[in-house]
């Protein structure tokens, strides 16, 4: 498990129906959420869009509604909702024993765009 | 023991039986044993070893003796008799404390070494205890076993107040015990809604208030700092935010972890648990594992119903018919006496997931279940449960329910009704006296009189005869009848506020009066929201007319808020933030100067923009510097200009009589008057203001929210400009001579706009809607109107002229600002 997974810490530093963000050097900041019903995802924050910080947005679902120009990223899948087409890369994330942990090579996998 | 047996008997025992020893006495181990027996009685020597010192119970019963409602010797499993009838030795009150794998023993507390062929783990799990100052204390105890059990009797019995750590299934069970039992009772939840990992925002608000309604103190939010003691007894549990709730017991219920030492120190593969296969066998083929201390395809479960399928799994393998587990789906009762709750599968939604939500607050009730792909794959029910075990089925067997989609959400009797498979086709059937509008007493035949007698709108319905017109839940039924009634020609009503809801937002602003409505959560379930938590349009707008209905009573909703309102900056296209300080009136001094330009220095700023406001803005600021940024500025006396929000933004104004030779009026005096009078005042969209000096209107007041033109007489109050992007200049309101009137009808009319204006609609829309008339009379229509609502005006500044950077600066809400953490990739060469 250390190893493949990255420990980014407590569930609680994180309230519901918010998200919070984790710079990675070299690479994509990755935006974590936390849905109001306590599911976590992990998403590059990058709006497919434009590439707003989705991170921003508000989070209804297990949606967010990019703060630029108001896309709907699903969080489970990373693509643009409704009429909009995009996708933005989804972290593999776990929550083991009330932390949060994130696959180490798809938070390192990508190179900064 | 074993009875004496013969010589012969004997020798054929120890050559064909195979020991088999099994470590943990709970519901699954013995389970377990009972389906080996089953199957094969002969095959195994069985030897349980158990920490309790007690036979097998039924550990979930442990909440209804806690309540009373049940004794120890009813929620007896197998008592002695059924060890010793088949010849099981059970080593009670001594816990295995190691496991050898070389040599195939177990060795117990007492030194006892027992031999093993087989070897089963079934340790359960162990209560979680936040390492908080005073988690030792006397009197803080968990909620796993009797003894548990009986310590709380014990404290219950002395009377007194109990602190509930954990609003989760085991917490509010513990409360209810405790509370039922004569103890002051409050629950401390980390979380804001109880039982967040069952139930959704809707739901865990009802069962709050019922909770509440019996009595019990229900703190959601609330971060445990300490135990406090007295005398190495606990006294008191103290939260983060400095509140102390006294307590003669306290209940820590937040929540188990696999019982794994044993396996891990015996060096089995162990993750979150024991890691099993689809038989339940451990790393070591020798072992088995089965409960809750195991981990199977990635899960670990904390309730029986799958204990029972590894069970059999287990039983199935060990006597050599394989048959192999695949995982469960559980579902969720709590079993507090009067509380109909149930929750099973994955309600968390996702892609191509939809939700149908039913609420009926009348009632209390609350359904909602989430299809996709034409199956069902989760439901939660609060207050009528009578239907949970059949979703439960439908979601098990993963059935086709396209054909019954429409009549899901009203249940079995009513979905499986053949004939009653289309909704329209239910009302039809219903006779006229049926009640359709509960809150209104609104029967079917009044509603269908109404239609005929020419009411063809939800509208028309609701202020002809009453029905849907309060609650809104027969909204479906009043719907269905019109389309019934009138064939295709239903007019729609009035737009709706959003997808989520189908009130307009007159409806909903009158609703939140009416029905006294506080929070999101209370108003989505009382005005029976189709979605769980809103979207992104309506969440903002609800947030924002809570507010403005019960100013300094409602508390704001930070995460309602849009990007810009939450950082008090404006977001960029960049992502990053620009920040823009109040200068009063557009005013500004050598020091203020100086702090700006330092700050664009000292956090690279690049670029500074002379704003339409006669404002300074500031660019290119990271929302981690953003604290700093504002530290600086508050440090040199200024504060946020709110150039962010729906909110007042700026007052501009010109030189006026001070300065210039055509000014009549000090303009620049109103404005920084009016400016002080209405900033951080939240409005349904951005609110402008302008004074001008002269009808040269050098201020640009004719194109603002409220423009004020100074003449030789006094001062023309104008409105609803708008220098958007559709222009539009503003009409005159009216004229008076004072500034102090002046002051007034401005407080007055943003009032009325603060109030009846729909969330992001600005002043000139909102006119052109309403009619210029209607604005007037709203104002001058009765002699003390313009009074009244100035008074409200200024009652609720008097809770909004915080500096929100200055909160910020003090460490409110840091988190919005700083990064969970950082990753540096520990091999950058190779990753870059
Ligand atoms: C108060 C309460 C209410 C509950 N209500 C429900 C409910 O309504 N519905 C539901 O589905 N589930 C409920 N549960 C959960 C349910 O009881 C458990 O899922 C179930 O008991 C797990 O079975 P198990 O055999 O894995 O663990 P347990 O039943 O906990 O058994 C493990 C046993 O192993 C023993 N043990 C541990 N280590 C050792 C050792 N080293 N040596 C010897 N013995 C050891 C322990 O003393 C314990 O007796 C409830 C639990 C509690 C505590
Ligand atoms: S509006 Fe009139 S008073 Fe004000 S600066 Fe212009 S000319 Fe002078
Ligand atoms: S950048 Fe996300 S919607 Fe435009």
């Amino acid at each position: 498990m250390i190893g493949d997974w990255l420990d980014i810490g407590p569930v609680d530093q994180i309230t519901p129906g918010t998200a919070r963000t984790l710079p990675v050097v070299g690479h994509d900041e990755i935006a974590v959420f936390r849905t109001q019903a306590n599911e976590f995802y992990a998403l590059v924050n990058k709006c497919p869009h434009k590439q707003g910080p989705l991170s921003q947005g508000i989070v209804h679902g297990n949606v967010v509604a990019c703060p630029l120009h108001n896309w709907n990223i699903s969080l489970k899948t990373g693509e643009a909702l409704g009429e909009d087409k995009g996708c933005v890369p989804t972290i593999p994330l776990r929550v083991d024993a009330g932390r949060i942990y994130l696959l180490r090579s798809a938070v390192i996998g990508k190179r900064a765009a | 023991m074993n009875a004496p047996t013969t010589l012969s008997e004997k020798d054929r025992t120890a050559q064909v039986r195979q020991r088999l020893v099994v470590i943990g006495n709970g519901m699954a181990g013995c389970r377990a044993v009972e389906e080996i027996l089953a199957r094969d009685p002969a095959r195994f020597d069985v030897t349980i070893f158990g920490a309790e010192p007690r036979v097998n119970y039924n550990r979930i019963m442990l909440s209804p003796v806690l309540a009373g409602e049940k004794a120890f010797e009813d929620i007896v499993i197998n008592g002695d008799v059924w060890y010793s009838g088949n010849g099981i030795t059970l080593v009670s009150g001594d816990p295995v404390v190691s496991i050898d794998r070389a040599t195939q023993t177990v060795i117990a507390k007492s030194g006892r070494v027992e031999p093993y062929d087989r070897l089963l783990i079934a340790t359960g799990s162990d209560p979680f205890i936040i390492p908080v100052p005073g988690k030792d204390l006397a009197g803080v105890v968990t909620f796993r076993d009797l003894d548990d059990v009986d310590k709380m009797l014990a404290a219950a019995e002395k009377g007194g107040s109990a602190v509930v750590i954990g609003g989760g299934l085991l917490g509010l069970e513990a409360a209810h015990g405790l509370s039922l039992r004569g103890m002051k009772v409050t629950v401390v939840h980390l979380m804001p809604t109880l039982m967040e990992r069952q139930l959704d925002e809707a739901a865990g608000y009802l069962l709050k208030t019922e909770l509440e309604r019996r009595g019990q103190t229900i703190v959601t939010g609330g971060d445990t700092a300490e135990i406090v003691g007295k005398d190495g007894h606990v006294s008191a549990v103290r939260l983060k935010d400095g509140r102390e709730l006294a307590a003669d017991i306290v209940v820590m219920a937040v929540g188990i972890r696999p019982g794994t030492t044993l396996a891990k120190s015996a060096g089995l593969e162990v993750e979150r648990g024991i890691v099993v296969d689809d038989h339940m066998v451990t790393s070591d083929p020798a072992i088995m594992a089965v409960g809750e201390c195991v981990q199977h395809r990635g899960n670990c479960y904390g309730l029986v119903a799958p204990l029972w399928d590894m069970c059999r799994a287990l039983a199935d393998n060990a006597c050599e018919q394989p048959s192999g587990y695949e995982g469960s789906v559980t579902s969720t009762k709590l079993k507090v006496s009067g509380i109909d709750l149930f929750s099973a599968g994955d309600f968390s939604g996702g892609d191509g997931a939809e939700d149908i939500v039913m609420r009926d607050a009348a009632r209390g009730l609350y359904k909602r279940v989430v299809v996709k792909d034409n199956k069902l794959v989760g439901a939660v029910l609060y207050g009528d449960t009578a239907d949970g075990s059949w979703y439960f089925d439908l979601l098990k067997r993963g059935e086709d329910i396209s054909d019954i989609r429409e009549a899901l959400i009203f249940g079995q009797a009513f979905a499986s009704g053949g004939a009653l498979l289309d909704p329209n086709a239910a009302v039809a059937a219903l006779s006229d006296d049926a009640e359709i509008c509960g809150c209104n007493g609104v029967s079917k035949g009044t509603v269908v009189a109404s239609i005929n007698a020419g009411a063809c709108s939800l509208d028309a319905v609701r202020s002809t005869c009453k029905a849907s017109a309060s609650c809104g839940s027969c909204t479906g039924l009043v719907e269905s009848l019109l389309a019934l009634t009138l064939g295709g020609e239903v007019q729609s009503g009035p737009k709706t506020m959003c997808k989520c809801t189908s009130f307009g937002h007159d409806d909903v602003r009158r609703l939140i009066l009416e029905k006294n409505l506080r929070s999101i959560p209370q108003a989505l379930q009382e005005l029976h929201w189709k979605t769980p938590d809103g979207c992104s349009s309506c969440r903002p707008a609800l947030n924002y007319y809570l507010l403005c209905a019960w100013p300094g009573e409602y508390e704001d909703d930070q995460k309602s808020r849009f990007v810009n309102e939450r950082m008090h900056a404006n977001i960029q296209k960049d992502g990053t933030y620009s920040v823009v300080p109040r200068m009063w009136g557009g005013l500004t001094n050598p020091k203020e100067l100086r702090a700006i330009a330092d700050v664009v220095e000292k956090y690279n700023a690049p670029m500074v923009k002379v704003t339409g406001g006669q404002r300074l803005d500031i660019f290119g600021i990271k929302k981690e510097d953003l604290p700093a940024v504002w530290a600086d500025l508050n440090a040199a006396g200024m504060v946020s200009g709110h150039a962010y929000g729906k909110s007042l933004r700026t007052v501009k104004t010109c030189v006026g009589s001070e300065w210039c030779r055509f000014g009549t009026q000090d303009s620049t005096g109103l404005g920084v008057k009016l400016e002080r009078m209405t900033w951080g005042s939240w409005m349904p969209h951005k609110f402008k203001i302008a004074v001008s000096g002269c009808p040269r209107n050098c201020a640009e007041a004719t194109i603002k929210d409220f423009g004020v033109v100074c003449v030789d007489s006094g001062y023309e109050l104008h409105v609803g400009g708008n220098g958007g992007i559709k222009v539009r200049a503003t009409d005159l309101l009216t004229k008076v001579t004072t500034e102090d009137e002046a002051m007034e009808v401005c407080a007055a009319f943003i009032q009325l706009y603060r109030e009846q204006a729909h969330y992001l609609e600005r002043t000139a829309p909102w006119i052109e809607r309403v009619g210029l008339e209607h604005v007037k009379t709203g104002l001058f229509g009765q002699p003390e109107t313009v009074k009244r609502l100035a008074a409200r005006f200024r009652h609720s500044q008097t809770f909004c002229q915080d500096d929100p950077w200055a909160e910020r600066v003090a460490g409110k809400d840091a988190d919005l600002h700083q990064h969970l953490a950082e990753v540096r990739p520990l091999q950058m060469e190779n990753a870059l």
